[in-house]
């Protein structure tokens, strides 16, 4: 693959356009300040020029220094180019290119990880999960890539779930969690659900509906209208008690709230609908790195579980 | 008949004026965002807040405390360095109003979040329209100007001058090419799009840098330092090869900002060779200025305007050496994205650009308003401390936080993870942005002091305007 990248040049004339063009402006600059040089200099003396009564100018030449610093310049420029990237899709005597320092520096990375947890990565996620190397392992993966969202506490905010508690999306099995992060995963509830011709008033009936649900205080009879819009708009995703499906739509009836239980927020959600997504990392992280990072989300809500795991490991 | 004639210093007090007070401004919103770095609950309100602060801060001292200054200082020296009274003055004043609208405007949307995400280029497209409006008549009165000039020769400040207003217009007008979308409220998008778009973005901002912020301050000291010297340029050849040298180099520097990124690798390369071969153009401009002092060192002992002045075209070298070392591949592996980049801007805009603006505007004040010299010229020297100072703390606890950040980015434990969560780099920054304020506070409190020295000078002087002289030769 080319990744000097002239790809968007539509025939070749263009790289020895740009080779051109190059070259002639690092030996244009040479040659200027070589014919400068040689100009003759009455060093001391003024140019004759007055202007505003007192401003004049000496007739002093180049200093040499700055003239050997500004033809050194040149010459880096010129070997540069012979030995990198530069003019046009000429690749440099050394064939660099910055995705092959990613690739290189990568290969060394990834295997100094796959050397370093060989044995985590052949057992399976609730295992690496009780493995303490691992875990701290996960952490520092953990903190890296996915705090900014879940927080470092893996807590989440608002819209972005908690990872600490056993109420799960997309399923809490260690397969399941795995399969989230290594290929991400969108979500959507459609605004008004499955009926679009919901008025304000029937929307607030739901959300007093929906508090309802999971005990939370509402108007009694506004609930009970909104129990009937709920069979219609709501069930076939939430369930007809509203306690969820798992990987469809989030349980109604318990504490746990994405984007907040208010009525004015519920109204929001209702109204408009949610759309949120979980970004895939496999490609960009692989899968060793996506296994101890599974196996440290599913510890964080299974602490007991994997503690007697390891309690067994030891015994 | 010719000698009754005065030059137009009109629009250069009200130039000069305004130079200090959005100086005060500009550097005012800089002490805020530098603070709401420390203390992020000073963000209270959105339009209060860090992300719409910062252009606010960039677009008042680039465009409002610089651009004033070079209006002022230009137009002095045009008229002065031609023996000729300024081309169109009604233009002119036209040209201090539209750019003292544009600044309120800035000042206005920003805070209200309209942007075109330009960085220093990020007002809306109406505000732009007015911008290359009021930036063709200032090249129409300066150019004017040249040509109505006594003198055969071009004296080499306006070459710098020259080349600045019209490169200006060229990026302004390239880099703001935008589809309008909405007027109320603003809104456009760029006329470019993908890399293309960031390569013609950095383009303009190295140019930024290289013309409005180098150049036309290159021609302001061209002029300032050997009238305030009394001792003639150094070398007429080392104007003319610099000059030429730097406008041309500058030109390809620009993808020196875009390492590692989308960006090719061969113009990557390119921008980083021409930002090395810039060195020497550079600092052909720092040897003129100072070695004019050569047989005048003795004037520096008691004279801080010179001071600002030759700390001024030291930092220029410092920052000029700098710049091109950054833009090697391997050092810009470890100082791109850190608070380095922030030191090394800051030297540049606060040790350059700001120290001989105000050098040059205390030569102007007085004479302008009918008066020897400012008010008090010991007030000038603490100026010169203070802001001295202030610099230091500033840049040197830059490099030392960008340095810290950049190696504990890159740092990886044996297992080839990262050794530093990102958040973990900005709890160690803690401490050095806490010392940047300080730095800041310190160069703000200097332009406060020279406020105060201004209205002293102002309420003990009168408008005047020089007559203007015969050409010597």
């Amino acid at each position: 693959m080319d990744f000097n990248n002239t790809s968007d040049f539509v025939s070749s004339f263009w790289n020895l356009w740009v080779a051109g063009v190059v070259l002639l402006s690092i030996l244009g600059c040479g040659l200027f300040l070589w014919i400068q040089s040689t100009a003759k200099h009455a060093a001391g003396q003024t140019t004759g020029h007055v202007w505003d009564e007192t401003l004049e100018e000496y007739s002093n030449p180049l200093p040499n220094w700055w003239r050997w610093m500004f033809y050194l310049t040149i010459i880096f420029a010129l070997v540069y180019l012979a030995l990198y990237p530069g003019l046009g899709n000429n690749a440099g005597s050394y064939g660099w290119t910055m995705r092959g320092q990613y690739d290189k520096e990568k290969a060394v990375a990834d295997a100094q990880f796959e050397q370093a947890y060989g044995p985590q990565l052949k057992m399976d996620v609730a295992a690496v999960a009780a493995d303490p190397k691992a875990k701290e392992a996960g952490q520092r993966l953990f903190l890296t890539y996915c705090a900014q969202c879940h927080g470092a506490d893996a807590k989440g905010a608002k819209g972005f779930p908690n990872l600490t508690d056993s109420d799960w999306l997309w399923g809490g099995s260690p397969e399941a969690i795995k399969e989230t992060i290594l290929k991400g995963r969108d979500a959507m509830m459609p605004a008004k659900g499955l009926k679009s011709d919901l008025n304000a008033d029937q929307i607030k009936d739901l959300a007093n509906f929906v508090r309802s649900l999971s005990g939370l205080a509402s108007d009694s009879l506004r609930a009970q209208r909104g129990k009937e819009l709920f069979a219609q708009a709501c069930a076939a995703c939430h369930g007809p008690e509203g306690k969820g499906n798992v990987g469809v739509a989030p349980n109604l009836s318990d504490k746990v709230w994405l984007y907040g239980s208010s009525e004015d927020t519920i109204i929001e959600t209702i109204t408009k609908g949610r759309q949120n997504r979980m970004p895939a990392w496999g490609d960009f992280l692989g899968e060793s790195k996506v296994h101890l990072l599974a196996a440290y989300v599913y510890g964080l809500s299974n602490e007991a579980k994997t503690a007697d795991a390891s309690a067994v490991e030891k015994k | 008949m010719q000698s009754q004639a005065t030059y137009n210093y009109k629009v250069v007090r009200q130039f000069s004026v305004m130079t200090v007070i959005w100086g005060v401004v500009g550097m005012l919103v800089g002490v805020i965002i530098a603070a709401q770095l420390v203390w992020p609950e000073l963000n209270v309100v959105e339009w209060l807040s860090y992300g719409r602060l910062r252009p606010l801060h960039t677009n008042a001292v680039i465009f409002a405390f610089g651009g004033c200054a070079l209006f002022a200082t230009s137009y002095y020296t045009v008229q002065r360095t031609c023996h000729a009274t300024l081309f169109a003055p009604a233009l002119a004043q036209f040209t201090f109003w539209g750019w003292q609208l544009i600044i309120v405007l800035a000042a206005v949307t920003l805070p209200l979040g309209f942007t075109s995400g330009k960085e220093y280029a990020e007002l809306e497209w109406p505000i732009d329209l007015l911008i290359a409006v009021v930036w063709v008549s200032y090249a129409v009165v300066f150019f004017g100007t040249i040509f109505k000039r006594k003198t055969p020769h071009i004296y080499v400040a306006n070459w710098f001058f020259g080349g600045f207003i019209l490169t200006v217009a060229l990026l302004h007008i390239v880099n703001s090419a935008e589809i309008p979308v909405s007027l109320f409220p603003m809104k456009s998008y760029s006329a470019y799009a993908g890399v293309q778009d960031a390569m013609v973005q950095w383009w303009y901002g190295h140019n930024a840098v290289g013309f409005f912020l180098t150049a036309g301050f290159l021609g302001m000291m061209y002029y300032f330092v050997p009238k305030q010297a009394g001792r003639p340029v150094y070398s007429y050849r080392l104007s003319v090869v610099h000059f030429w040298a730097l406008i041309f180099t500058y030109m390809w520097a620009g993808p020196h900002h875009l390492h590692y990124t989308a960006l090719p690798d061969w113009t990557q390369s390119v921008g980083m060779i021409f930002s090395l071969i810039l060195l020497a153009p550079s600092w052909g401009g720092m040897i003129n200025g100072i070695m004019t002092l050569s047989g005048a060192w003795h004037k520096l002992r008691d004279d801080p305007i010179l001071k600002f002045m030759i700390t001024s075209l030291s930092f220029y070298g410092m920052s000029t050496f700098e710049g091109p070392m950054m833009s090697i591949k391997t050092v810009n592996a470890l100082s791109h994205y850190t608070d380095w980049t922030v030191g090394h801007v800051h030297s540049g805009a606060l040790g350059w650009v700001a120290m001989i603006s105000i050098g040059c505007i205390y030569y102007l004040l007085p004479r302008v308003f009918g008066k020897t010299e400012m008010a008090s010229t010991k007030l000038i020297t603490t100026h010169f401390w203070i802001a001295t100072i202030g610099i230091v703390l500033y840049i040197a606890s830059m490099w030392i936080a960008g340095v810290m950040q950049g190696l504990m980015w890159r740092a990886t434990n044996p297992d080839g993870t990262l050794t530093y969560s990102f958040v973990e780099g900005v709890k160690a920054s803690y401490p050095f942005w806490t010392i940047r304020l300080l730095g800041g506070v310190l160069f703000l409190s200097g332009m406060l002091i020279m406020t105060y020295n201004m209205f002293l000078t102002i309420a003990g002087g009168k408008a005047v305007n020089a007559p203007v002289l015969e050409p010597a030769h």
